[in-house]
């Protein structure tokens, strides 16, 4: 076994985080989906960091969390102020800007 | 390059010729602007400046006469017009024979008319601008005969085109005259796209448009171009002197007040025709063929005018198309080439005379019958208008050419020239030029007898405006010009016969030519002559004077009469030909502009609209859409570089 | 520290132990991934992503980043995570997603893309990394002091910049999240203060500057459902709340003759010609049943 395997993993969770941003509408929900696809970056940054032998792939995943930590805050202000204004949580629902 | 022949620079008096024109254009400018404050005195300004001219253009003709034949044609430049390229035209005066014979045309009968005005438009709010625009069309016509190249030439030729516009539309709130002023510019316009052309080809081929310059090098035109130019000088000619086929603008423009008439659309404009063939006699030298359709036009001419004038009852319309046949004459006579061309500008001065005398008599009648031009409501006024009646009477009988009057001798020479030309033409020329010596007797016989004789139908007849009619004489301001030009139209003839007018215009266009083998000999051609115009008299007494004329206008009448009042059916033969095809053609672009173009316009338009309306249903506003898009193009995008790269 | 300290994971081999470790927590992120997606209530779905979350900081420390893999769990998990779980407790909690789909065609599409996608990754990742032998942290020598400080090393040194930015990305995250959340009305401080507020008042901004009339006042009882009576007799519209409608009620069978309109002298016809009872509410009020005989409540 090689680590070739987590990058597999990762290139599945990533997968499936994209299709549970496309099928579910909750934005909670649609958010977290993000979040795995994020997670799922992580893995193989931290992966190329083991075969590269540097630790500069490590110091991109912390990069990447900081600023996923920084998306969820602001994510989930956006969230909540339209759930505020409209009382609901649905991404189906805010669809005026259209045609 | 050919040698330029050297033309002597005006001197002496001649260096006043640019006096000439800049005193009507001051006169014109004076008149046009200063508005109100000229009223009082507009008039006698008008009156002055081309009294003045004609007395300088005396001072220049005598000028002329002292000097030796060869000498007589001088040039005055006076600045550069324009250089555009290889092009460029001086502003530069030709005093020759030709220019200052009509140079005295103009301003003398001008002068006389002008005159004669100061009457006529006494009640006419508007005189002083109406003596503004008879000044612009005396600087234009000037401007025309002196200028010493193409280009001047034109810019009068369309300056004398804008004043008769003008003019003709004198009494603007009368749609009648405004359309005919329309009328005669839109024709005109026909006739000046010709001249437009003519000169176009002349600048190409020749790279000059200086008379001295293209007449010393007109050897170096193709025989097919010197045709192209005679026949589009012709059409020129033809529009603006209303000859065949462009003669209908002519009869209308008699909407406009009569010293118009009898200045502009009798003596001096509507012969610029003439002038601009014979000024241009070394190109049509050139061109038997030209020369033969310059004859042709003006016999057809001649002979419609002289039938349509015998079928009108209306004065001013039967002088117009009399007008009308006299230019045919005079474009006979210019189309017979070197036999020709001096018997053209003899009849041309002649005809100057005695008939702005004519529609000078005439605007007296019509003034004395409350502005009526129906001959049928005239009758018996020679008791009346006795002044009238007797310059009437000798211009009548210059025109039908009674022995030893001006038409006598002017007519009779072309005439005479006609039975002179090779061949057939001899038999159809002369035959067609006299009889319509005949027809002119007759229709003018028929005029005077209407108007000066017989029962005076008008006693029982009221105005318009239901007054009674109470024929009086002119004034003096009047009746002078008149007399004047009763007197020329009596002695001009014999003067200028005995003072060899050919001879003098030799310089300008070339040394009078007798034809040989006449078919007709030139000493019997006046008993012909006579013997016809005598005949015409008869019938016309016969047909007209010894019967009663019915007020109103017999009908049904037979098919040449009918056809000659509806002048031949040229009114309908433009419409049916020109102005028809011209209003399908426009609607079928108007459709096709609609339809077509529009359509295409709209059409795509629409059809963006359209697609756009549909396709902007693929922004459904839905989050999830727009991130599945953007994930099947992720998926595409790597899908197609792993393919690239692993094919 | 043990685990920190323990010689070569992320070494240039997958030892055993960690191979055993792959096949343990791979399945599970998978697994939680999937329930993520699948779970229809939000609650559920943050709890398996906390599954993966934990799976994947394992993972983290099994690779030779043990800090990363702290700080994915504490930070990632414990913090992110909860501010998850607080959002859906404020919002949504008890919005369980429908199994219907409004979109068409989008779970079919999305399901053919997802797959396609880890179809192409896996494909790529295993051609490209087929025989990859990892050189391993411990052998270049940048994991020379321990995984913490040789990242604090970087982060100093050679990422200062980027650091500091994001620390810059922060605080800025932190205000935007509270100007987007703060939510207090502000109506008290439209008006400008008390001075504007009589101005516009006076030039009639709210429409008459006395406090609207109280119930029942020259009425014959004090309950909020009687209207007020003005001098004359006639009902003060103004004292009638909008959202309650007035009922027809009827005309009472005799006035009582201590009526308050005695006062004003007007014929009884007068009066009682005016649309709506006043004598009939104020009755029935007088007869003491209650506040609602002669209002209803409508919405």
């Amino acid at each position: 076994m090689t680590p070739t395997a987590y990058l597999l993993l990762s290139a599945l969770l990533f997968a499936i985080g994209a299709v549970g941003v496309l099928v579910r509408r909750n934005a909670i929900v649609v958010f977290m989906c993000i979040e795995l696809m994020l997670n799922a970056v992580n893995l193989s940054l931290v992966t190329f960091a083991r075969i590269n032998g540097t630790l500069d792939g490590q110091v991109m995943a912390f990069f990447a969390m900081v600023v996923a930590a920084a998306e969820v805050v602001v994510g989930l202000a956006i969230i909540m102020s339209i759930f505020r204004t409209r009382r609901t949580a649905s991404v189906d629902d805010a669809n005026l800007l259209k045609y | 390059m050919t040698e330029l022949p050297e033309v002597a620079v005006a001197t002496g008096v001649a260096s006043l010729a640019w006096l000439l024109f800049v005193l009507p254009a001051l006169g014109a400018a004076i008149l046009l602007l200063a508005g109100r404050r000229a009223d009082g005195w507009g008039h006698w300004l008008g009156v002055g400046t081309v009294a003045t001219s004609f007395v300088i253009g005396l001072a220049i003709f005598f000028d002329t006469l002292a000097l030796e034949p060869e000498a007589r044609t001088r040039e005055q430049s006076l600045f550069q017009w324009f250089a555009v390229g290889g092009l460029d035209v001086d502003f530069g005066l030709r005093v020759d024979p030709l220019s200052l014979t009509f140079v005295l045309l103009i301003t003398g009968v001008g002068a006389l008319i002008h005159l004669y005005s100061v009457g006529y438009m006494a009640h006419d709010p508007g005189r002083r601008r109406f003596f503004g625009q008879l000044n612009l069309f005396v600087t234009a016509m000037l401007l025309l005969v002196l200028g010493n190249n193409f280009v001047l030439l034109y810019l009068g030729w369309e300056g004398v085109g804008l004043a008769s516009y003008l003019l003709i539309g004198w009494y603007q709130d009368r749609p009648s005259a405004a359309t005919a002023a329309k009328k005669a510019f839109l024709m005109n316009r026909v006739g000046d796209v010709g001249l437009a052309l003519a000169i176009f080809i002349l600048w190409t081929d020749l790279g000059t448009l200086q008379y001295t310059e293209v007449f010393a090098r007109v050897g170096e035109l193709s025989s097919g171009a010197a045709l192209a130019i005679t026949l589009l000088l012709l059409l020129g000619a033809c529009g603006k002197s209303g000859q065949f086929p462009l003669q209908a603008w002519l009869p209308d423009a008699m909407e406009g007040p009569t010293p118009v008439s009898a200045l502009i659309h009798a003596a001096t404009m509507v012969t610029a025709g003439v002038y601009l063939i014979a000024r241009a006699n070394p190109i049509y030298d050139l061109s038997e063929a030209g020369r033969l359709v310059v004859a042709i036009v003006g016999t057809i001419t001649l002979l419609i005018g002289a039938i349509i004038g015998c079928a009108y009852d209306d004065i001013k319309k039967v002088l117009a198309y009399s007008t009308v046949s006299q230019i045919g004459y005079m474009f006979l006579a210019v189309g017979l080439g070197p036999a020709g061309y001096a018997l053209g500008i003899f009849h041309l001065l002649t005809h100057g005379f005695f008939k702005a005398g004519l529609f000078l008599g005439a605007g007296s009648v019509m003034h004395a019958m409350h502005d009526e031009v129906d001959m049928r409501r005239y009758g018996g006024l020679a008791r009346y208008l006795p002044i009238t009646f007797a310059t009437f009477g000798l211009g009548y009988l210059a025109l039908i050419g009674f022995p030893f009057l001006s038409g006598y001798y002017s007519k009779d020479e072309i005439i005479a020239a006609s039975f002179g030309a090779p061949g057939w033409q001899g038999w159809v020329f002369g035959g067609c030029a006299t009889l319509a010596a005949g027809l002119t007797a007759f229709y003018m016989t028929r005029l005077v007898l209407m108007t000066f004789f017989g029962e005076r139908r008008w006693e029982q007849l009221q105005t318009a405006d239901g007054k009674d009619y109470h024929p009086h004489e002119a004034p003096a301001v009047m009746t002078v010009p008149m007399v004047v030009l009763a007197v020329g139209s009596v002695f001009a003839g014999f003067l200028l016969y005995v003072a060899d007018l050919p001879a003098f215009l030799a310089p300008s266009l070339g040394e009078l030519v007798e034809p040989e083998g006449a078919v007709v000999a030139h000493s019997a051609v006046p008993f012909l002559v006579v013997g016809i115009s005598a005949l015409g008299v008869l019938v016309a007494w016969l047909t007209v004077g010894r019967h009663r004329v019915p007020v109103h206008r017999p009908e049904p009448v037979s098919l040449p009469v009918r056809a000659a009042r509806r002048d031949l059916y040229a009114n309908a033969i433009n419409e049916t030909l020109i102005a028809r095809p011209g209003i399908w053609l426009t609607r079928a672009l108007v459709y096709f502009d609609n339809r077509g173009v529009d359509g295409l316009v709209n059409g795509s338009a629409a059809a963006l609209g359209g697609s756009s309306a549909r396709l902007r249903r693929l922004q459904t506003g839905f989050v999830r859409s727009y991130a599945l898009s953007m994930l099947g193009g992720s998926v595409l995008v790597i899908g197609a570089l792993l393919a690239v790269v692993l094919a | 520290m043990n685990v920190l300290a323990q010689g070569a994971p992320g070494g240039d081999a997958v030892s055993v132990a960690e191979a055993v470790a792959f096949w343990i927590l791979g399945p599970i992120a998978l697994a939680g991934a999937l329930g993520m997606v699948f779970a229809r209530n939000a609650v559920h779905s943050a709890m398996w992503l906390v599954l993966t979350m934990l799976s994947l900081g394992a993972l983290y420390m099994a690779q030779g980043a043990p800090f990363l893999g702290f700080v994915q769990i504490i930070v990632y998990t414990g913090a992110v995570m909860m501010l998850f779980l607080f959002v859906l407790m404020l919002a949504g909690r008890d919005s369980s997603d429908s199994v219907v789909e409004v979109l068409r065609g989008q779970r079919v599409a999305a399901l053919l893309f997802g797959v396609g996608l880890a179809v192409l990754l896996v494909a790529t990742v295993g051609r490209a990394f087929a025989d990859v032998t990892p050189a391993g942290l411990a052998a270049g020598g940048s994991n020379w002091n321990g995984n913490v400080p040789g990242i604090g090393q970087l982060l100093f040194t050679r990422y200062l910049l980027a650091f500091e930015l994001t620390s810059a990305l922060l605080i800025t995250a932190a205000l935007g999240a509270m100007v987007l959340a703060y939510a207090q009305t502000r109506a008290h401080v439209r008006r400008g203060g008390q001075r504007a507020m009589v101005e516009a008042r006076l030039r009639g901004d709210p429409a008459r500057i006395a406090p609207l009339p109280g119930p029942g006042v020259f009425a014959t009882a004090n309950s909020v459902a009687v209207p007020a009576v003005l001098p004359d007799g006639s009902i003060a519209a103004d004292s009638l709340a909008e959202i309650i409608d007035r009922t027809e009620v009827r005309p009472a069978p005799e006035p009582a003759p201590d009526d308050a309109h005695a006062l004003t002298g007007r014929p009884l016809a007068e009066r009682g010609g005016r649309g709506t009872s006043v004598e009939g509410g104020s009755t029935e009020g007088s007869a003491g049943d209650g506040s609602t005989a002669g209002t209803g409540v409508h919405r």
